[in-house]
C-alpha cells in the first residue's frame, strides 16, 4: 500500500458526472490499469505548474470511464520531475507524455524520448508552460535533426512527404518506408502548427476565452467552445437556459454536418469519383449559407458564449431549417445510393485501411473512427449531457473499421444529425438564450466534454483569481487518433493513403496547440 | 513541283498546325464537359491557352542537381508529340511526310517520349519523381502492346502498317460493323484512357502527390517547361482523338486528287473531336479511379481485346 492515505476522488462540478483523485507516483499506473478493465480509456493527459502554490507540478490524466469522467492527478516534484509514463495501459499517452515533456520539462520514465511539439523553435532546456517562462521571448531559428525509426530490408526505401503538400491542407510531415507500392511503415512527425495556445489562455480572462477555445480547431469551434463554457459553467455553478442549450445542440449538429457532408464529398474525390465532391460541396454551401442567415455567420464561431448563447435564432428562420433538413435527408439519401452502387467507389473503399475492433480497443480509437471500429460510444449517450439527455441520440456503428466503415458512419451520423435538428427545432422550449455569469466567477476547477463531429473533445479549465485563467487545456481527440492511423495504413499501398487519411480527417491544429 | 507534292505539303502543314493550336482547346472541352456533368460551373473554354501563356510568362526554377536532359526533356516531349501529329491523317489522307513514319513508329515515337519523360523524373531524385516514372513504365508496358494489337488488327484489314492508307482503305469501305475493329475499337478506348493520364487509371486533376502518375513526373518543372510539357499533354489527347478517328471514323478525310475537301474536313474534324471529348468527359465521370493494381488488369483486359480483334480477323476474316 501507499505510504500516504487514499484521498477520496472530489466531485467537479457541471452538466455531467466527474470527480477528480490524487494519486501517489506508486499509485499512478496501478490505478489506471484497475480502471482498464471496466472499458475506461485515456481521454487527455497535461501537466500543470503549481510551484506558486507550493506545490510544485501536477501531472492531470483525464479518463473516461463509459458515463464518468475521472480526473487522476499526480504530484511531481520539481528537483525530481519524472513520473512513470502511463503508455503501458493506455498507449495513446505516448505523445502526450512527449508534449508533456516538451511544454513542462515533466519526463515520463520509460517513454519515448523524443521532442514531440517542439520543433527547435525554444531550447531544449527551456518550457514555454512554466510560469517563469515569459510569453513574448524569441529564440534565433535553431534546425535539429528528429531521429525517424528506419526500416531496413532488401529493396526498402523511404517517402517524406510534407510538411508542405501539394494541395491547400494543413502540415505534417509523413515518412513511409515502403516496399515498391506496399507500405511496411508510417511515421508522423506533427506540431509544425504550434501556436502556444495554452500560454496564451493564461493571459486571458475567463470570459475572453471562449474565443480562443473556439480558434483552436476551425472545424471544431462550435464543440470547443461549448466544451469551454461547459467548463466555466461548472466552476461557476450557473446553468445556460434550457433555450441555450437546445441552440447550443442546433449549431453542434450542423457543425457535425458541414463536416459529414464536405468529407463524404472529399472522400468521392479521393477515390477519383469527381462528382461526389461537386455535390456535397453544394449541400455543405447551403448549409453555411444558411448558417450565415440563421446565426450570423458560415461557421459561427463565437455564437456558444459563457452562459448560453449569443444571440437568439434570426426572426423567421425556423421554417428554412426545417425545410433545409427535409431536402438533405433526400439528397444524402440519393447520393448514399450512389456511392453504395458504384461499383468503382466501393472497391476503393471496401478492406482499404482497415483496424480491427480489437487494435481500436487495445489503441484507444475514439469518436467516429472508433465507432467504425466496434466501439460504439458515443459522448452524446453515454454521458448525455443536456440537452441530450432528452434527445435520445442513436449511435453509429460498423465494425469492418475500413473506409467503406467510416464513410458508412459518416452517413449514419449525417442522417442522424438531420433527426436531431428537426427534434430540436420542433421542441425548442421559449425563454432567455443567456444568463449572466457572476461578477466574479470564483477560483476552482471544471470540465467541459462534448462529442465533436471527430469524437469527444475536453476542456479542462482551472480559473485563477479576479477572473483570470489559471490553466486552460483544450484536447483534440485527433491525439488519440492520429497514432492509430499509422496501424491503419500497414500493408496497404502507397496510392491508398490519401484516402485512408481523409477517411480519419484528424486534425492538426487541434493537437499541435 | 508537281500539284500533287504540293497538295500533300499543304495537307501535312495545315494538320500540324490545326493539331498543335487546337490541342488545347480540346482539353478545355473535355474539362468543360467534366465540369458540366458533374453540376460545376465550368473553367473557360480557353483555361488551358491561358495556363500556358502564364507558364510561359514565368521564369523557371530549376532543382540544383537537375543535368541538362531535365531542361531538354520538354523540347523533345513536345518535339515527339509535333512529329506524331504530322503522321497521323487528322485532315487528310495525302501526307508526304508519312511514308517515313508508319503506325508502328508512331507507337514507338510515344515510347521515346515516354522514357524521356521517366529519365527526366527520375533526374532530381525526389520520391515522387522515381515513383511517377515507376508507374508510368508500369501503365506503358502494358498499354503499348495492346495499342500494337489494335494497329495490327486495322493493318490486316488493310494489308499495311501505313496510317493514311489505312483510313483511306477503310473509308472505303461498306458501311458495317466489323466485328474484328469492334473488339479493336473498345481496346483503343481504352487504351487511350491509360495512356493520357485519365481517369479510371490516373486523375489529371488530383493535387495528392501520392497517388499520381503523371503530374507526379512534373512536380519539378516550371515556366517554361511546364508550359511545353502541359502543351505536349494536350497534343498527345488530341493525337490520340486523331488515331481513334483514323481507325474507327474515317469518313471525311481529304483525298490526295480532292484538295478541296479539306475544308469540310476540317469542321468535320471539329464535330467528331466535340463528341469525343463529350464521350471522354462521360466516362471520366461515371468512374471512379481504379486502385494502382487494378491497371494491369484493366491493361491486359485492353490487350485481349485487341488480340482476340486480331483473331476475328484472322480466323473469320470478318
Amino acid at each position: 500500500m501507499s505510504p500516504q492515505t487514499q484521498q477520496e476522488p472530489a466531485p467537479i462540478q457541471g452538466d455531467f458526472p466527474a470527480r477528480r483523485l490524487t494519486v501517489a507516483a506508486d499509485q499512478w499506473v496501478h490505478t489506471a490499469e484497475s480502471l482498464r478493465p471496466a472499458g475506461a480509456r485515456l481521454l487527455a493527459l497535461w501537466a500543470s505548474d503549481e510551484r506558486d502554490h507550493g506545490a510544485d507540478f501536477t501531472v492531470h490524466a483525464a479518463i473516461l470511464k463509459p458515463s464518468r469522467l475521472l480526473v487522476l492527478e499526480l504530484r511531481v516534484p520539481e528537483q525530481q520531475p519524472v513520473f512513470p509514463s502511463l503508455m503501458p495501459v493506455f498507449p495513446a499517452a505516448a505523445r502526450m507524455e512527449r508534449a508533456v515533456f516538451d511544454l513542462l520539462g515533466l519526463r515520463a520514465q520509460g517513454g519515448d524520448a523524443r521532442p514531440w511539439l517542439r520543433h527547435a523553435a525554444w531550447p531544449q532546456d527551456q518550457f514555454p508552460l512554466r510560469r517563469d517562462f515569459a510569453a513574448h521571448r524569441v529564440f534565433p531559428n535553431a534546425q535539429e535533426a528528429y531521429p525517424f525509426v528506419r526500416v531496413e530490408g532488401d529493396g526498402v526505401h523511404e517517402i517524406a512527404v510534407g510538411p508542405v503538400h501539394a494541395g491547400i491542407i494543413e502540415p505534417g510531415h509523413f515518412r513511409f518506408s515502403v516496399v515498391g507500392e506496399k507500405l511496411l511503415r508510417l511515421e508522423e512527425r506533427l506540431g509544425y502548427v504550434h501556436k502556444g495556445i495554452e500560454k496564451r489562455f493564461e493571459q486571458l480572462s475567463l470570459d475572453a476565452g471562449q474565443r480562443l477555445a473556439a480558434r483552436v480547431s476551425g472545424d471544431s469551434a462550435v464543440a470547443f467552445s461549448w466544451a469551454y463554457c461547459m467548463a466555466l459553467e461548472g466552476i461557476c455553478g450557473l446553468a445556460p437556459p434550457p433555450r441555450a442549450l437546445y441552440l447550443r445542440a442546433l449549431l453542434l449538429e450542423r457543425e457535425r454536418l458541414a463536416n459529414h457532408l464536405g468529407d463524404l464529398g472529399a472522400l468521392g474525390n479521393d477515390a477519383g469519383f469527381g462528382f461526389g465532391l461537386a455535390q456535397f460541396s453544394r449541400l455543405k454551401e447551403n448549409l453555411l449559407r444558411l448558417n450565415e442567415a440563421a446565426f450570423g455567420a458560415r461557421y459561427p464561431m463565437d455564437f456558444v458564449v459563457p452562459g448560453g448563447v449569443a444571440a437568439d435564432l434570426a426572426k423567421d428562420s425556423k421554417p428554412p431549417l426545417l425545410r433545409q433538413c427535409a431536402a438533405l435527408e433526400r439528397e444524402v439519401a440519393g447520393l448514399r445510393r450512389i456511392y453504395d452502387e458504384h461499383s468503382g467507389v466501393q472497391d476503393r473503399f471496401a478492406g482499404c485501411g482497415r483496424v480491427a475492433p480489437e487494435l481500436a480497443r487495445s489503441l484507444g480509437l475514439m469518436g467516429l473512427a472508433g465507432r467504425a471500429s466496434g466501439q460504439a460510444r458515443d459522448l452524446r449517450n453515454d454521458v448525455a449531457a443536456p440537452p441530450y439527455d432528452r434527445l435520445s441520440v442513436k449511435t453509429a456503428g460498423r465494425s469492418e473499421g475500413d473506409v467503406a466503415a467510416r464513410v458508412a458512419v459518416r452517413f449514419d451520423e449525417a442522417l442522424e444529425s438531420l433527426r436531431l435538428c428537426r427534434k430540436i427545432l420542433d421542441e425548442l422550449p421559449p425563454g432567455a438564450v443567456r444568463a449572466a455569469l457572476p461578477e466574479q466567477p470564483p477560483e476552482g476547477f471544471g470540465v467541459g466534454l462534448v462529442e465533436g463531429w471527430r469524437g469527444p473533445l475536453l476542456v479542462a479549465l482551472e480559473a485563477g483569481p479576479r477572473g483570470t485563467i489559471r490553466r486552460c487545456h483544450p484536447h483534440d481527440c485527433s491525439w488519440q487518433n492520429w497514432p492509430v492511423l499509422e496501424h491503419a495504413v500497414i500493408g496497404n499501398i502507397v496510392p491508398d493513403f490519401p484516402l485512408i487519411n481523409k477517411s480519419f480527417n484528424l486534425s492538426y491544429s487541434g493537437q499541435d496547440l | 513541283m508537281p500539284p500533287m507534292i504540293m497538295n500533300g505539303l499543304f495537307t501535312q502543314l495545315l494538320g500540324a498546325i490545326v493539331a498543335v493550336s487546337l490541342a488545347p482547346l480540346f482539353l478545355g472541352w473535355v474539362n468543360q464537359c467534366r465540369a458540366w456533368l458533374s453540376n460545376r460551373s465550368a473553367p473557360p473554354l480557353l483555361q488551358p491557352y491561358l495556363v500556358i501563356r502564364k507558364l510561359l510568362h514565368k521564369d523557371a526554377v530549376l532543382a540544383e542537381n537537375a543535368s541538362p536532359l531535365f531542361r531538354v526533356v520538354p523540347y523533345i516531349l513536345f518535339g515527339a508529340m509535333v512529329t506524331a501529329a504530322a503522321i497521323i491523317p487528322s485532315l487528310g489522307t495525302a501526307l508526304p511526310f508519312a511514308v517515313c513514319a508508319d503506325a508502328i513508329a508512331l507507337v514507338g515515337l510515344f515510347a521515346t517520349a515516354r522514357v524521356f519523360i521517366a529519365l527526366a523524373a527520375m533526374d532530381i531524385g525526389t520520391a515522387f519523381g522515381s515513383m511517377g516514372a515507376r508507374r508510368e513504365m508500369m501503365v506503358g508496358f502494358l498499354a503499348e502492346p495492346a495499342l500494337l494489337m489494335v494497329v495490327f488488327t486495322a493493318s490486316l484489314i488493310c494489308g499495311s502498317t501505313a496510317l493514311p492508307t489505312i483510313a483511306d482503305t477503310l473509308a472505303g469501305r461498306t458501311l458495317a460493323i466489323y466485328p474484328s475493329l469492334a473488339f479493336a475499337g473498345v481496346a483503343f478506348l481504352m487504351v487511350l484512357l491509360a495512356e493520357n493520364a485519365r481517369i479510371p487509371i490516373d486523375n489529371p486533376a488530383t493535387h495528392l502527390e501520392l497517388t499520381m502518375i503523371h503530374e507526379a513526373m512534373v512536380l519539378e518543372y516550371s515556366a517554361r517547361h511546364l508550359a511545353l510539357i502541359e502543351w505536349a499533354s494536350a497534343l498527345k489527347l488530341f493525337n490520340y482523338a486523331c488515331i481513334g478517328f483514323a481507325l474507327f471514323l474515317p469518313w471525311g478525310l481529304a483525298h490526295e486528287d480532292n484538295p478541296l475537301a479539306l475544308l469540310w474536313a476540317l469542321p468535320l474534324l471539329g464535330l467528331k473531336l466535340i463528341a469525343a471529348g463529350a464521350g471522354l468527359a462521360l466516362i471520366e465521370t461515371v468512374s471512379a479511379k481504379l486502385r494502382i493494381f487494378r491497371a494491369p488488369e484493366f491493361l491486359a483486359m485492353a490487350f485481349m481485346l485487341a488480340v482476340l480483334g486480331l483473331l476475328v480477323r484472322l480466323l473469320l476474316g470478318s
